[in-house]
């Protein structure tokens, strides 16, 4: 397979897709960085191709942006701590042969499927609505007042419904590997003498950990960018707004393309530390 | 201590009966092998010593203490699985410390326990590494040295060497059964290598499907095989089973005569027959040989020298002292 000649052929065989490919991402990326350097204000038809760092200045500088940052933080890692943690342990739980096993796992699945501004608008009328909702119905049911989730726990509320949509992805990768777990190690373990705790601490969490790590990497990735179920429930309001939606305010509220691109670079160079971070962390995990 | 007794067991799994009513004692210090052909249910029957599966009826006792419902781990049993079950993700050291540690065994004490199984099992060298990073042999004395740190009343094998080549195989053997002579431990040895068998055990159950054919030690078996099924199952190459006339001129259905039981000769003796395929080991031959009035070709033995072409006619002698008789109902005529 690996002959020098078939590599070369190979190489070459990549290539187009790799310029697609390259070209797809580049483009978008570097108009993005050209307008970050532009005072560029369509509506106004104020275009001057370059200021320097003034975009980037202003938009750093602005009390708005460090509460995104923070918001951004603690929305995703809270997603994550969630799905992660839920998702370990549904994933235990799917693996166990049980009566209708196929529909339930079609039935986790399932969240999944729902747009997410679909999902956000269900569950801001249906599920939270303080009068109608029906998790006032509960509430009220065990005689205690509804909880207005959207006005007094706006960013609960958010992680919450962002979790409830990610977690069939997570505990779908993490049943698959739990499947992939030797039964015999178990049983070995069970014959040192190790309690199911232990069994689970000591031996399917260290087999857990390359998926955990695929599941926080994707995650994040997808999580910097959440739009559609903030814009749904809050609009940005009540400290609900993350970088990528302070980003979409300054462009289209305050019409300014220039101050809205140095924003979205240095979201993605904000998303980046913190993969490497996460990479890091996790990493480190897998080598332990 | 380790004496093991298993009182009308059974093991069902749904409507299949595995293993139906079984007794059998395993004495304190003993070697004993279980074989049987595939899906005999030697590993069921291991992993209900194991006490990894639940028995359906019956009950077990390891030195007269009744353990039928006790877990796995309070029984006082090591196991080592045919796929080693090795921790992958824990240094060889980590590995053998495992069950100390789950123990609450004191460093000191897991540390001394680690050199000395680490010293009798050639491991020194690899205790930081992974499991995945050491050879097949390596990776099984691991697991060995996993067990032996229990310091368990008998130890459980499931074909451990079956992963093995062949020359790997036959140290490993020796190594088993030398670390049996040291510890003194019961130890329970499933294999379908008979070969395994014969050379480790000081005694081998017979099992077909899940019944035990015959209890004894492996000369017993080889002597006096109880049946036609232990007398086509011990001994290799297999015995040559013969029936029709030439059997009922001894006064049995069939008779059975090993390879190593008949004299050749190229000119007279009592049955002639043509060389078909002829195995050369070295020191000795095996020669398949048709004889006209028999169903199967027969299996003969001859020294290493001894050269006959195929379809060269030669002559054999059984050695009636050492024939073995069968009625109609497959049981030895004494
Ligand atoms: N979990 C199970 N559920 C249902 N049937 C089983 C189960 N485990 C084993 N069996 C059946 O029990 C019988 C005995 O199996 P077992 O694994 O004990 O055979 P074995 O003698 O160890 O065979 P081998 O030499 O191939 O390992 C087989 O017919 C097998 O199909
Ligand atoms: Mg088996």
């Amino acid at each position: 397979m690996a002959t020098k000649a078939s590599q070369s052929a190979a190489r070459l065989m990549m290539a187009p897709a790799v310029v697609l490919l390259l070209g797809w991402m580049l483009v978008p990326l570097i108009t993005t960085l050209y307008f970050s350097f532009a005072d560029f204000r369509p509506l106004r038809g104020v275009f001057e191709p370059w200021i320097g760092f003034d975009n980037y200045e202003r938009f750093v500088s602005s009390s708005s942006f460090w509460d995104a940052v923070t918001t951004t933080l603690v929305m995703v890692g809270a997603i994550l701590a969630i799905t992660v943690t839920l998702g370990v342990l549904l994933a235990l739980l799917l693996d166990k042969p049980m009566f209708g096993q196929g529909v339930v796992r079609i039935l986790v699945i399932a969240p999944f499927f729902v747009m997410p501004t679909v999902s956000a608008l269900v569950w801001k009328n249906m599920m939270m609505d303080p009068v109608n909702g029906v998790l006032s119905h509960v509430w009220r049911f065990f005689g205690a007042t509804p909880h207005d989730w959207l006005v007094e726990t706006p960013l609960l509320s958010i992680i919450l419904i962002v979790s409830w949509q990610w977690l069939p992805f997570a505990t779908l990768i993490l049943l698959t590997a739990v499947q992939s777990l030797d039964g015999e190690q178990l049983e070995a373990a069970e014959m040192d003498g190790a309690p199911p705790l232990k069994r689970f601490w000591f031996i399917i969490l260290p087999h857990l950990a390359r998926a955990i790590t695929i599941v926080t990497l994707i995650q994040t990735i997808f999580l910097l960018s959440i739009f559609a179920e903030i814009f749904v429930t809050t609009q940005g309001s009540f400290g609900t707004r993350t970088l990528t939606y302070l980003v979409y305010q300054r462009v289209l509220e305050s019409q300014n393309v220039g101050l809205g691109s140095a924003g979205g670079i240095i979201a993605v160079i904000l998303a980046n530390i913190v993969a490497i971070f996460l990479m890091r962390i996790v990493g480190k995990n897998l080598d332990a | 201590m380790g004496r093991i007794t298993l009182n009308n067991i059974t093991k069902s799994f749904g409507d299949v009966q595995v293993i139906p009513p079984l007794d059998l004692t395993i004495e304190d210090g003993e070697f004993t092998v279980f074989v049987g052909p595939s899906g005999c249910g030697k590993s069921t029957l291991l992993r209900l010593i194991a006490g990894l599966e639940d028995m359906t009826s019956g009950h077990m006792e390891i030195d007269g203490r009744d353990v039928t419902d006790v877990p796995p781990a309070k029984r006082g049993l090591a196991m080592v699985f045919q796929s080693y079950a090795l921790y992958p993700h824990m240094s060889v050291r980590k590995n053998i410390a495992f069950p100390m540690r789950m123990a609450g065994v004191d460093q000191a004490e897991q540390d001394a326990k680690i050199e000395k199984a680490a010293a009798a099992l050639n491991l020194i060298d690899y205790l930081d590494r992974r499991p995945g990073q050491l050879s097949g042999g390596q990776r099984q004395r691991v697991a060995i040295g996993r067990a032996i740190v229990r310091e368990p009343a008998a130890f459980l094998f499931d074909e451990p060497l079956s992963n093995l080549d062949a020359a790997l195989r036959v140290g490993m053997r020796l190594e088993i059964s030398e670390l049996h002579e040291r510890l003194e431990t019961t130890m329970i040895y499933v294999t379908h290598d008979q070969v395994e068998a014969m050379t480790m055990a000081d005694k081998i159950v017979v099992l077909r499907a899940g019944v035990i054919e015959q209890v004894g030690s492996p000369l017993e078996l080889y002597r006096e095989p109880r049946n036609l099924f232990v007398a086509g199952f011990i001994g290799s190459p297999r015995m040559n089973l013969i029936e029709g006339p030439e059997a009922a001129k001894h006064g049995a259905t069939h008779i059975g005569i090993r390879p190593e039981h008949i004299a050749v000769s190229p000119d007279a003796g009592e049955w002639a027959g043509k060389v078909g395929v002829a195995e050369h080991l070295g020191s000795d031959t095996f020669f398949h040989v048709h004889v006209n009035d028999f169903a199967e070709p027969l299996t003969v033995r001859a020294p290493g020298e001894v050269s006959f072409r195929s379809g060269d006619t030669i002559h054999m002698t059984p050695d009636i002292a050492r024939m073995h008789r069968f009625g109609r109902d497959g049981l030895r005529i004494a």
